[in-house]
């Protein structure tokens, strides 16, 4: 899980100074300082936090109140057309004309990002593969998928080659197994295709699987920026559930005893995942450190004899680290008591959550 | 044996199995490349090209029906004892085939315009190099080219036929110029008007609805007044009236300056001070048809 980060010979793919849109109504980013490298970004916020803004402002479409935002070294107020060119875009909604096939969509699209008619053949069919579009790209988008018409959304981004994609909520509609397959095919976007990319989410488990950098925006302004084995090596939370046996009628209650006497932190309620859900109890949440503690939890689990149904990183802890961070901001507390803070707020939530549920 | 394996070990190195992503580093050939694809893109999906069988039904059959009649007429005339020109006169085919035009533009203006609007495909054109401007414009001389192929067509079938009749070269020649000039005035203001109409109903349907209802509602309520006003013998009325609706337009222009005869009650056509105050409204009908499309696609762009 420890991700190398090699962010450190590298200009900034996109880098925004004191960024601010002024609407006569709201105020979307305010005084925005960011700076994006080379890699998979991840841009975290709720509905409204600014994130549409943004890219169109880095699109060089909407001029800013004020600041500066420069993209692949380009300026977004005067050089739009050269960013455009050189940048793939993804919008988040439905955009592909049902009547027409993958290809020729492709195609036109490609024509229009400046590919001479030949080269946009062999790109569109070179795109639509690395997508995973095959024989059905000759047939009308009308009939796909929804994990379909993402993929042709997201090969009309890369089509023209671009040095960076914005990907706007990609994932959006997506059953569990689009999701893991969309995914992966962004990571591979930066790892096999050398493209940068920005991929807007509102859910920030799945941009810790996939990006090197979480952006985390709110009410237009900068929440947190950093990479993501920053906080996933400090924090990270493993979900472990292990079966009972002859010797230990009860499996995770020895387990824990085995856990704690080898030093290691369990998390929460006594280290119970007590969310409610079916078989919650059974669930150990641990603080991984690092590489050590899934081998010391396999050799704990092998030495007791017991089955182990599951070890997992869980997905929503990235959340709950803006969250504390969000609290510690809001209520200004001491930053030494906010690690301090993070099990009793968390138990209280639990607390709160099961109230609700007996009555 | 030894050769065996040889050839096997040269084919596997000479077949590529691995086709990894391959970066492009050819020419990117900008934003009038772009405008000019999206304009042949356009004229050829006017008449249904790249396209489903479906949708070349409509536009090939009106064409089919816009040279039919010509050619028939070429055979009439053709077939008449001592004549010397064509029946019809080339100012007015599109007038008295104003129908078929109108049902033209108003099935292909929606194709044009109200596909991007309806299916948000517009935030793709507007995140590449094009601006606004190049994909109004694109659009727009796309439906005017294709409505100029539809109208011109017909006329230069005529213009052979009179040829091939032997009729005076230099009158048909002259003749079938103004035409043209008329046809492709009357192109682009169509193209205009109808994608102003289909870019501000986006709904399937409604856009040819309201692209019909402008062209004929306009039509039949002018030349219902002109009609009443020759009628009741103000015939100064009636040169004025024409201004309120398209075809009328067109036919006041080329009556002042193409030597067209007016369709009008009477002949009661423009004159020359007249016409001027036509072409104005002609041009400033496709100036503000620009405008329009402009304006409506400053909030569309994503």
């Amino acid at each position: 899980m420890a991700r190398a980060t090699n962010v450190v010979d590298v200009t900034a793919v996109i880098a925004t100074e004191a960024l601010s849109m002024r609407f006569p109504r709201v105020t979307a980013l305010d005084r925005l300082t960011l700076d994006i490298g080379p890699g998979v970004t991840g841009l975290v916020g709720s509905n409204g936090a600014g994130k549409s803004t943004l890219i169109k402002i880095l699109l060089g479409l909407s001029p800013a109140t004020e600041g500066r935002a420069a993209v692949l070294g380009l300026d977004v107020a005067t050089s739009g057309a050269a960013i455009r060119e050189r940048v793939g875009y993804m919008p988040e909604h439905d955009c592909l004309p049902p009547d027409v096939s993958a290809t020729e969509f492709v195609v036109h699209m490609a024509r229009m990002s400046g590919l001479p008619p030949t080269a946009a053949r062999e790109r569109t069919a070179d795109t639509l593969r690395h997508v995973g579009l095959y024989e059905e790209r000759y047939r009308p988008i009308g009939g796909y998928s929804t994990g379909m018409k993402q993929r042709v959304k997201l090969a009309q981004a890369l089509v023209h080659d671009p040095q960076l994609v914005l990907l706007d909520e990609p994932t959006n509609g997506l059953d569990p197994v689009g999701r893991d397959e969309m995914l992966g095919l962004i990571r591979r976007i930066h790892t096999d295709f050398g493209i940068s990319v920005l991929v807007t989410s509102h859910l920030l488990g799945e941009l810790e699987r996939t990006c090197d950098h979480v952006v985390v925006i709110d009410g237009g302004t900068l929440l947190r920026s950093s990479s993501t084995s920053d906080f996933t090596q400090t924090t990270a939370t493993l979900a472990v559930e292990v079966t009972d046996s002859d010797n230990h009628p009860d499996g995770t209650g020895a387990l824990r005893k085995v856990l704690i006497d080898a030093g290691i932190t369990l998390v929460g309620h006594d280290g119970i995942d007590t969310e409610g859900l079916p078989g919650a109890g059974h669930i150990l949440l641990i603080e991984a450190d690092g590489e050590d503690t899934y081998d010391v939890v396999r050799d704990s689990v092998a030495g007791l004899g017991l089955g182990l149904v599951r070890m997992e990183q869980r997905r929503h802890h990235i959340a709950e680290v803006f969250r504390t961070e969000q609290g510690a901001a809001h209520t200004a507390a001491a930053p030494a008591a906010a690690g301090a803070v993070h099990p009793a707020a968390q138990q209280a939530v639990q607390q709160k959550g099961s109230g609700r549920d007996e009555r | 044996m030894s050769a065996e394996t040889r050839a096997a070990a040269g084919r596997d190195a000479s077949r590529i199995h691995n086709i990894g992503y391959r970066s492009y580093d050819g020419p990117r050939l900008g934003r009038a490349y772009a405008r000019r694809s999206l304009f042949s893109q356009t004229l050829r999906g006017s008449y249904g090209l790249g396209r489903s069988a479906k949708s070349k039904v409509l536009p090939m059959l009106l064409f089919g029906v816009m040279a039919l009649v010509a050619a028939i007429l070429v055979a009439v005339s053709m077939a008449a004892p001592d004549a010397s020109k064509l029946v019809v006169k080339y100012t007015s085919y599109a007038i008295y085939l104003q129908a078929v035009i109108g049902l033209f533009i108003a099935a292909q203006a929606p194709q044009a315009v109200s596909r991007d609007l309806r299916f948000k495909t517009v935030p793709l054109y507007f995140s590449r190099p094009i601006e606004r401007t190049d994909y109004v414009l694109a659009k727009l001389a796309a439906t005017a080219a294709a409505l100029f192929i539809l109208t011109g067509t017909p006329l230069l079938i005529l213009y052979v036929g009179s040829l091939l009749a032997k009729f005076d070269f230099a009158d048909q020649t002259k003749w079938f110029a103004q035409g043209l000039v008329s046809v492709a005035l009357l192109s682009v203001l169509f193209a205009g008007l109808g994608l102003v109409m289909a870019a501000l109903t986006p709904r399937r349907g409604f856009g040819v609805a309201a692209v019909i209802a402008l062209l004929t509602i306009t039509y039949g309520a002018v030349s219902t007044v002109q009609a009443i006003a020759w009628e009741t013998g103000s015939t100064g009325a009636v040169q004025w009236l024409g201004l309120f609706s398209p075809i009328t337009l067109i036919d006041g222009v080329q009556t002042a300056f193409l030597g067209a005869t007016s369709a009008f009650p009477g002949g009661e056509g423009p004159g020359a001070g007249a016409g001027v105050v036509y072409l104005i409204v002609v041009l400033a009908l496709v100036a503000g048809s620009y405008a329009v499309l402009m304006r409506r696609y400053r909030r569309a762009g994503l």
